[in-house]
């Protein structure tokens, strides 16, 4: 009885787009939901870091090394937040990490996919962070106030990272013969991965409606991955490069575009641990964190001794 | 041109550059994310100091090389960097003595620069010591959390130290280049350079209950373009995709 009508007062916050905060009384499974998904994302954010750190030493000019250095040094920024967002709910960022160890909890599959030459780095850019601000524009409006909070901090970054990749496209597309193939050969391997990063079909996405009617999820998936390629093949034309997917054509009563089918089956195999990267991602974090234990237990250990 | 000054900024700014070669690579690797931000944070301070220079290096040439010229087409013999700078992130340890020891170097380095005629030259400087002060900070802090800390991580900090202490000769080595650049208010003389470079280390390994160690053999040789075998690796990377595609804009 109690607890129908927390949920109903809850419910009816939500529905008068009220913000729900941290000190709010909140119903458990808006709580669980919450915390899966925002250190899933503050995963995505570390973990994405990876392919990209993995360039910085080659990065090809003075002005390209500080611009990737300084970008994955955001990402590092966007994990922090979403951590502190996630423990604003009760969750602890120890807890959530182990869970990210044993493979219990998700990131983006995307950054399984591993970045093999420079014009990937320009392609992660321009699409994998182009797909995230299509996603993360619509999660301003979420309807916890700090994850909201978050997102709109976010956005802001986000959008120069995907004109900064654009920006090193435009010079592979237009460069030498080599960079052009380089470019070409990006779009191919980033192209439909950066599709899958919407998530499944919304008939097939088990967890939507209940996120959608508690206005954690304000878009649905495959509204937002049709917005995004509505919103880069014009991208790509400009870079005279070919989107990989010969069912693509506009589609004028849609006053869309028309594509093919996404491969669900790769899909679903390199969400579930199967993809090119999946087990080095994980091992790489694993690692750090463990060539990092000493230093952390110095410094507790400090602090407990010298620091009142 | 004036080639001794366009060498002074040469090793001033290839410190920086192979400095922030080193930062990069933890870039996803700290012990917590925290730490990660502020590392790499370092690497773009040091980054944006090396290019600075580097401008103005190309500046006083003539302009007959681009920065990314000096940075990328220039081989081994040519760069001038200590080897103190090039020497790889063993452990969290390593990376902050290294780092501390260079620290404090570029600022006694910068401080002088600070106040020569030269505008552009001094803007640089100015701007460069107060990313370092915040450097030095950052580091003095991690030397006292290391050498107080555990007994495991006093151990590692005293190794650390122990292993890249040989390489410090070289900081206040001289050559003519340096004795001219000495007379012209460029340089802090080598004996009050070591003097106050030794005070910061002094301070802060008498707080943190470390050691200096004894006197040692010193590594020499960068002033001639010498460097350790690590140097290789360090350019083989940096500079793969201008050597493969010279053609190439990027
Ligand atoms: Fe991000
Ligand atoms: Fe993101
Ligand atoms: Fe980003």
């Amino acid at each position: 009885m109690v607890k129908k009508n927390i949920n109903y007062k809850f419910q009816k916050r939500i529905d008068n787009n009220i913000k729900i905060e941290p000190r709010d009384d909140m119903p458990e499974g808006y709580r669980a939901h919450l915390i899966r998904q925002i250190s899933q994302h503050a995963h995505s954010e570390v973990i994405g870091m990876q392919p990209e750190a993995n360039w910085i030493t080659r990065a090809p000019s003075l002005r390209s090394k500080k611009i990737l250095l300084a970008k994955v040094q955001d990402e590092a920024g966007h994990g922090l937040y979403l951590y502190s967002a996630a423990e604003t709910l009760g969750a602890s960022r120890s807890d959530l990490i182990k869970k990210l160890h044993l493979k219990e909890a998700k990131y983006a599959s995307i950054f399984n996919y591993p970045a093999l030459t420079w014009s990937d780095i320009g392609a992660i850019g321009w699409l994998v962070d182009g797909a995230a601000i299509t996603n993360q524009v619509s999660l301003q409006k979420t309807s916890y106030g700090p994850y909201s909070r978050a997102m709109i901090k976010i956005c802001k970054e986000e959008s120069f990272h995907q004109r900064q990749g654009f920006e090193i496209m435009i010079k592979m597309s237009h460069g030498t013969k080599e960079q052009k193939q380089m470019a070409q050969d990006s779009l191919n391997r980033f192209w439909w991965p950066s599709l899958m990063m919407f998530g499944p079909h919304d008939s097939d996405s088990t967890r939507s409606e209940r996120a959608i009617n508690w206005k954690i999820k304000r878009e649905s998936n495959d509204f937002l991955r049709q917005k995004f390629i509505d919103k880069t093949v014009p991208q790509a034309d400009f870079l005279g490069l070919t989107i990989p997917d010969q069912k693509l054509k506009w589609n004028k009563k849609r006053n869309s575009y028309d594509f093919g089918e996404i491969n669900w089956n790769e899909f679903w195999r390199v969400v579930n641990g199967g993809g090119p990267c999946n087990q080095k991602r994980i091992n790489h974090h694993i690692n750090a964190h463990k060539d990092g234990e000493w230093v952390r237990k110095a410094l507790i250990k400090y602090s407990e001794k010298y620091v009142k | 041109m004036n080639k001794e000054l366009f060498i002074f900024c040469l090793r001033l700014a290839d410190n920086c550059l192979i400095l922030a070669h080193r930062q990069s690579e933890l870039c996803s690797k700290s012990p917590f994310l925290e730490e990660d931000i502020a590392q790499t944070n370092f690497g773009l301070d040091l980054l944006g100091q090396a290019e600075a220079i580097y401008n103005f290096a190309v500046e006083i040439e003539g302009n007959i090389n681009t920065p990314d010229d000096l940075v990328y087409k220039r081989n081994e013999r040519s760069f001038y960097n200590f080897i103190l700078s090039e020497q790889p992130n063993t452990n969290f340890a390593f990376v902050v003595i290294r780092q501390y020891f260079m620290s404090v170097y570029l600022k006694i380095i910068y401080t002088t620069l600070s106040n020569i005629k030269d505008s552009k030259l001094s803007g640089i400087s100015l701007k460069a010591l107060k990313e370092l002060d915040y450097q030095i900070n950052h580091f003095e802090l991690w030397i006292k959390r290391l050498g107080l800390g555990t007994k495991e991580s006093k151990e590692k900090i005293q190794n650390a130290i122990n292993e890249l202490w040989i390489f410090t000769g070289e900081l206040f080595e001289r050559d003519n280049l340096d004795l001219n650049m000495e007379k012209n208010g460029y340089l802090l003389n080598s004996n009050l350079f070591y003097k106050k470079w030794i005070n910061f280390i002094n301070d802060i390994f008498n707080e943190s209950n470390l050691n200096i160690p004894k006197d040692a053999y010193m590594v020499t040789g960068s002033k001639n373009g010498i460097h350790s075998e690590y140097m290789g690796f360090i350019l083989t990377e940096m500079q793969f995709l201008q050597r493969t595609f010279p053609d190439a804009k990027w």
